[in-house]
């Protein structure tokens, strides 16, 4: 991961700050920084989203192709995800240097969605067995400033609310070979609902107290961290502890009662600016990297 | 493709430009905080970022330090949603450490090395969305990127593709156009002098036509940097008169120019003389 290195006193500072409540740019301990989110900002995608948050910056690009099925769910679409820590974040991702840090964002991200509830996969079947949309979902990390895990969620969750896959019909013939016809209309397109798609809340745990959304120095000076998958109901679907320090069982318990507290409001927002985007229609003036 | 005209009777190309007109290109510099200099750039629907890290000190072995001048390291990386068709690996592949290469040429030709000997460094561009073009369009990010991070140059490197159709040279072309197979010609100039960086052609071209076709690529390349100075006299001074600024050349290039040449002049007003002519 890309860090920052920071002396001894700077680090007492920082831990005395978050004892009291008070971070270094003056938020409290579950605050969030500002994030930026805009979707559609590459056009030959199915859907895309780009997501700032401080100066941590993600793009995610989905994109649908058609593919066969998994033999034990034949039913069913699915999805296949891809980090890149591109070296515009650090140097040291230059070349192949990334590519820990990508896979294991990646694996994080397969294990979240692992589940029946976050993303209806029916939808993206064409015909059983044969034909089935697969969502390559791929993330860029172009600017890292600690709380890579929460930035990359809420990115992929505004991309799939704004991917678009064309509506395909099966023509059958009297041989019985099947045939594929996109529909002609180019809006006419199906839209993956994104109600039950899980955010991730990373709480690093500094001295006595747990903090949301950790900078870069703040994540330099917490030794354990707990990640925890939350959907907009305060479900849970996924609990991981990274870093090389130790928590405690109720510290363990605290925070995952601090995360589904965050989660939701988080989630409540991350719609309601989703639709409020939406609403400004295709006259929507788009920034992108620009602005 | 039967029924796809690159250059219709009127003389419209497929997208409704002109024979030399350029796409429209929008730039900004400074569009990451942690970096030493990023710059971004869209040339039609070809969208590219560049980073700049650098000059600092060699990472990994000591041994590449050159003694007289900056290690210039370039890598081209290509999001693998960029293409129409999804790609497999963003970097790694040939064609990326050929584009990397290459940009590397381009730009030890243009960044004064000699003024950071035993440093390096790093220009990494990513292609955001790929309609021809790329290697142009990574050039003129890199160019306002190296620019951003205050890294002196001679002078800017502007990039332009050119291609030939039915007797007519045409510049910049979009993906439709290089993938229709006919002969291309990527250019990267510097433009006060007209010195050439970098120049490649593929695909068979008569001897007789090359030199319409560098013509119109090197008038690409100048118009290319008309707009990338006025991006860059932007950035520097976001004031509505800057044209009135346009007799110094000291918003280009970097301040760590020694002050020597500035007391040789006898000149009090901050205005750096470097060896080369002055920009237009």
């Amino acid at each position: 991961m890309a860090s920052v290195a920071l002396s001894e006193a700077e680090k007492v500072y920082i831990m005395h700050g978050v004892q009291e409540d008070l971070r270094v740019d003056g938020r409290g301990c579950e605050d969030y920084r500002c994030v930026e989110v805009e979707t559609d900002v590459v056009s030959n995608t199915s859907g895309s989203a780009r997501v700032k948050l401080g100066h941590t910056d993600i793009l995610v690009g989905v994109k649908a192709e058609m593919g066969m099925p998994k033999l034990e769910k034949p039913n069913e679409g699915y999805l296949e995800f891809f980090v890149d820590c591109s070296a515009n974040a650090t140097p040291e991702f230059e070349g192949r240097g990334g590519d820990d840090l990508g896979t294991e964002i990646a694996n994080t991200l397969y294990r979240i969605f692992n589940n029946k509830s976050s993303v209806d996969l029916k939808t993206l079947c064409i015909s059983a067995r044969e034909h089935c949309w697969v969502l390559y979902v791929d993330v860029l990390l172009l600017e890292c400033d600690g709380n890579l895990f929460d930035a990359i969620s809420i990115a992929v969750k505004a991309a799939l609310f704004n991917t678009r896959i064309p509506r395909v019909r099966v023509l059958e013939d009297e041989e019985g070979s099947k045939d594929i016809e996109l529909s002609d209309d180019p809006y006419d397109c199906i839209r993956l609902s994104v109600e039950n798609v899980p955010c991730i809340v990373t709480l690093c745990k500094i001295g006595y107290r747990h903090v949301v959304d950790a900078t870069l120095q703040e994540e330099a000076c917490s030794l354990a961290s707990l990640l925890v998958s939350v959907t907009s109901k305060g479900v849970v679907t996924c609990l991981r502890k990274v870093g090389k320090g130790s928590l405690d069982p109720e510290s363990i318990f605290e925070m995952m009662e601090t995360s589904k507290r965050v989660g939701k409001v988080l989630h409540a927002s991350l719609q309601s600016i989703l639709h409020k985007e939406e609403s400004l229609g295709p006259r929507r003036q788009k920034v992108g990297f620009l602005g | 493709m039967a029924g796809l005209e690159l250059l219709s009777d009127q003389g419209y190309r497929v997208d409704g430009r002109r024979a030399g007109e350029l796409r429209k290109i929008q730039a900004r510099m400074g569009v990451f905080a942690q970096a030493d200099g990023s710059a971004y750039i869209e040339q039609g629907n070809t969208k590219a970022l560049a980073v700049v890290y650098g000059p600092h000190e060699i990472r990994g072995s000591r041994a590449r330090a050159l003694p007289d001048r900056a290690l210039v390291n370039c890598q081209y990386s290509s999001a693998t949603f960029s293409t129409g068709e999804r790609k497999r690996r963003p970097h790694g592949d040939r064609k990326s450490c050929e584009m990397g290469l290459q940009l590397r040429q381009t730009f030890e030709a243009a960044i004064l090395t000699q003024l950071h000997p035993r440093s390096q460094i790093d220009i990494y561009v990513q292609v955001l969305q790929a309609d021809g073009g790329t290697y142009a369009a990574c050039v003129n990010a890199a160019t306002l990127a190296v620019l951003d991070a205050g890294i002196p140059m001679r002078d800017f490197v502007c990039a332009c593709s050119a291609g030939f159709v039915d007797g007519t040279a045409l510049a910049d072309l979009s993906h439709v156009e290089e993938a229709a197979g006919g002969p291309q010609l990527a250019l990267a100039l510097l433009p006060a002098s007209g010195q050439i960086a970098l120049l490649e052609m593929d695909a068979r071209l008569h001897e007789d036509h090359l030199e319409q076709v560098l013509e119109a690529a090197a008038q690409a390349a100048q118009d290319v940097h008309i707009l990338l100075d006025r991006v860059v006299r932007q950035h520097i001074w976001p004031s509505p008169d800057y044209p009135l600024l346009q007799s110094g050349p000291w918003g280009c290039f970097s301040p760590n120019i020694p002050r020597v040449s500035w007391h040789r002049q006898g000149w009090y007003a901050p205005h750096f003389m470097l060896r080369t002519p002055q920009l237009q």
